[in-house]
């Protein structure tokens, strides 16, 4: 029988490459930009995870997140927060991004959660199920999730989750002052969670200083498809909307439309300034960052879990920040601040 | 529905659709001349992803558009030469083949923008560029003539592909090669050097493709293309491997694609239709693909490598 001397390599090369990709593919566990990754030869079993009283002086926190630490958006959010409070708490931080394939993510929180680690964040509402079945496994481990209202019963989860419609509120009274053609262009990507919590706080704002303003929502059906994004804003752009907002780590092509077509643009999750200077009136910025004390606080306390949290603007978890490159009307500016003071003291409900 | 068919809206409605089918267009151009000669590449999809990051990092750096696609199709280029190394001389099993590369650039082209780049800036974009007295014509010229260069290369290598395959020596050659290699071999066609040249062509298709795909939103991102390369694929089954039958169903595709935006911002969609309505760009495709693709049969020789008797 003939056979090709290169048989065997033909078969190898193949494997080689997929092999390669697994150094690189499909999520990183990086210790940038603010972690130490961990060290295989610490693994640990379940029962031999510290106590919470034992890490009184560094805390090992996981970040499993569906995009990349620097998505300007969901992820990057978390990130900033864990970042600003790693002096304070002494925190061993690991961070795990681009997990958006839930089985692989619900590998790595498991291998984490046998590592020593005294919390681990899983950041995002689809890990919601793997937490759940996780975390009565691992007993001494902390586990917090979101954005979601659920800890499942669990003494050891946190949940955590954002009133993003106050922020879209906000945002879109001051689009719907902005607008001349009172065609407002409103991207999301599925219609669940924070992403619709904005959109509806969005037009609701609108709709509270115009109520005859076009505020129609298009939901791509994907968080990460950029020129669906794009086509999307460009078709709102052909329907007359002259101010643009959307939500997503895929509104950079968005974002860049608005900036082609020199439209204002209203960001949410975290800061877009950088994506177009001139165009970006504000933003809607996660502020994880007392939510997450108030997790250590309570684990270090030997609390593991129990409770769930809400960012909203007046305790500090959701801020709207201003873009000083954007020449804002001085009036939409003083709406803007006088909807804040009255969601922050409770005068203004926003409708959820 | 009336708001949808008025002028503005459906010039705007079809120049995206069209700007949105390109790189599928592009793609599945490759795709096709590669398999025309018997050689399937699934690696299409990790090929744009590279061709995207290489003309992104390219254009931030040196602000040079022409360069940053030029930069893109060069990409390709190379990873043409590897998919043929595999698939053509070693001789591999090309779906798992093609599989490895796509995770190559999948992996790949993440790991250098998070390396090299960070955080994602905007770049310029390939303005649109109006065909002198085309684009002045009513509705038709907004549509058709004000789009970007490589929009029109796109549509131009559809004929341009297409005479090089039905009326050439060498697109002769590709034709034998993907019908029955082992005659093609016996009257002294090289069946590798074939091979290898639909596929390094191809593959530079599919870095224009990605860059392409990357000047339609100015910014890269982890897995840019989702999965567009893969359609593309399907596409070529779709044309029934005919560079005209592969622009129709791009063109299906993008076109579908943004009408179903158009109504949902028109709120012609409901809401509670919005995440149902996404899929119609590949339902539609793939109705039609069943109905169309039994009516044509794909090139003997598709996805065998080969290897010369005795």
């Amino acid at each position: 029988m003939h056979r090709h001397p290169d048989r065997k390599l033909s078969l190898i090369l193949p494997a080689v490459l997929v092999a390669l990709v697994a150094a690189s593919c499909g999520g990183s566990s990086t210790p940038a930009p603010a972690s130490t990754a961990p060290s295989p030869s610490a693994a640990a079993a379940p029962s031999t995870a510290p106590s919470p009283s034992a890490a009184a002086t560094t805390l090992k926190v996981a970040l499993v997140a569906p995009s990349a630490v620097n998505d300007l958006a969901f992820t990057q959010s978390m990130v900033e927060a864990l970042n600003s409070l790693k002096g304070k708490y002494n925190l061993e931080i690991a961070v795990s991004d681009n997990q958006f394939v839930v089985a692989t993510a619900a590998n790595v929180i498991q291998t984490y959660a046998t590592q020593g680690f005294n919390l681990i964040i899983a950041h995002g509402s689809q890990y919601g199920s793997t937490i759940q079945q996780l975390a009565p496994k691992f007993p001494n481990v902390s586990f917090a999730w979101g954005t979601a209202g659920s800890t499942y019963d669990l003494p050891n989860v946190f949940a955590y989750q954002v009133n993003s419609n106050e922020g879209g509120y906000v945002q879109g009274a001051m689009a719907a002052m902005l607008s001349k053609s009172k065609v407002l262009g409103v991207i999301g990507p599925i219609a669940v969670g924070d992403a619709k919590l904005y959109v509806d706080g969005f037009c609701a704002g609108a709709k509270s200083v115009a109520s005859s303003i076009s505020c129609i929502p298009v939901y791509t059906g994907s968080f990460s498809d950029v020129s669906l994004m794009a086509a999307a804003a460009t078709t709102f752009v052909a329907n007359k909307a002259d101010v643009l907002t959307g939500t997503a780590q895929a509104v950079v092509g968005a974002i860049g439309i608005a900036k082609t077509n020199n439209l204002p643009w209203f960001g949410t999750q975290w800061t877009q300034v950088s994506l177009a200077q001139s165009n970006v009136v504000s933003s809607q910025v996660y502020d994880w960052a007392p939510i997450v004390e108030e997790i250590l606080t309570d684990i270090q306390g030997g609390k593991l879990g129990g409770t769930t949290f809400t960012a909203t603007l007046a305790n500090g978890g959701a801020k709207i920040d201003f873009n000083p490159g954007f020449n804002l009307p001085a009036e939409v500016k003083a709406k803007a601040d006088s909807l804040i003071k009255g969601i922050t003291d409770g005068s203004i409900k926003v409708p959820q | 529905m009336n708001q949808f068919f008025t002028v503005d809206v459906l010039t705007v409605t079809v120049a995206s659709g069209i700007a949105l089918a390109t790189p599928f267009l592009l793609a599945a151009l490759g795709e096709t001349i590669g398999q025309r000669s018997g050689v399937i590449n699934l690696g299409v999809d990790g090929i744009m992803l590279l061709a995207a990051f290489a003309t992104y990092y390219t254009a931030l750096r040196t602000g040079n558009l022409l360069l940053a696609v030029l930069a893109g199709a060069a990409t390709g280029t190379v990873m043409g030469v590897v998919t043929a190394l595999v698939s053509v001389t070693l001789k591999a099993e090309q779906g798992i083949s093609g599989i490895g590369v796509y995770l190559f650039g999948l992996g790949f082209s993440a790991l250098l923008f998070q390396k090299l780049v960070g955080t994602p800036l905007p770049i310029a974009t390939l303005p649109p560029v109006g065909i002198p007295l085309l684009e002045g014509i009513p509705v038709i010229g907004g549509m058709f003539f004000r789009q970007s260069l490589l929009v029109y290369l796109a549509f131009l290598l559809v004929p341009v592909v297409s005479f090089v395959l039905n009326r050439t020596t060498y697109g002769l050659k590709i034709r034998a090669v993907g019908e029955n290699p082992a005659a093609a071999d016996s009257l002294g066609v090289s069946v590798a050097r074939i091979r290898w040249s639909t596929l390094v062509i191809g593959s530079t298709f599919s870095g224009l493709a990605g860059a392409s795909l990357l000047m339609y939103g100015g910014i890269f991102q982890v897995n840019l293309t989702q999965a567009e390369g893969f359609i593309a694929v399907a596409l070529v089954y779709f044309g029934a491997w005919r560079p005209v039958g592969v622009m129709g169903g791009a063109l299906l595709y993008g076109l579908v694609g943004v009408v179903i935006l158009t109504w949902k911002s028109l709120g012609i969609i409901p809401l509670n239709a919005s995440d149902l309505a996404a899929t119609a760009p590949a339902v539609i495709t793939v109705l039609a693909l069943l109905f169309l693709a039994r009516r044509f049969r794909q090139p003997a020789a598709l996805g065998r490598p080969y290897e010369r008797e005795g």
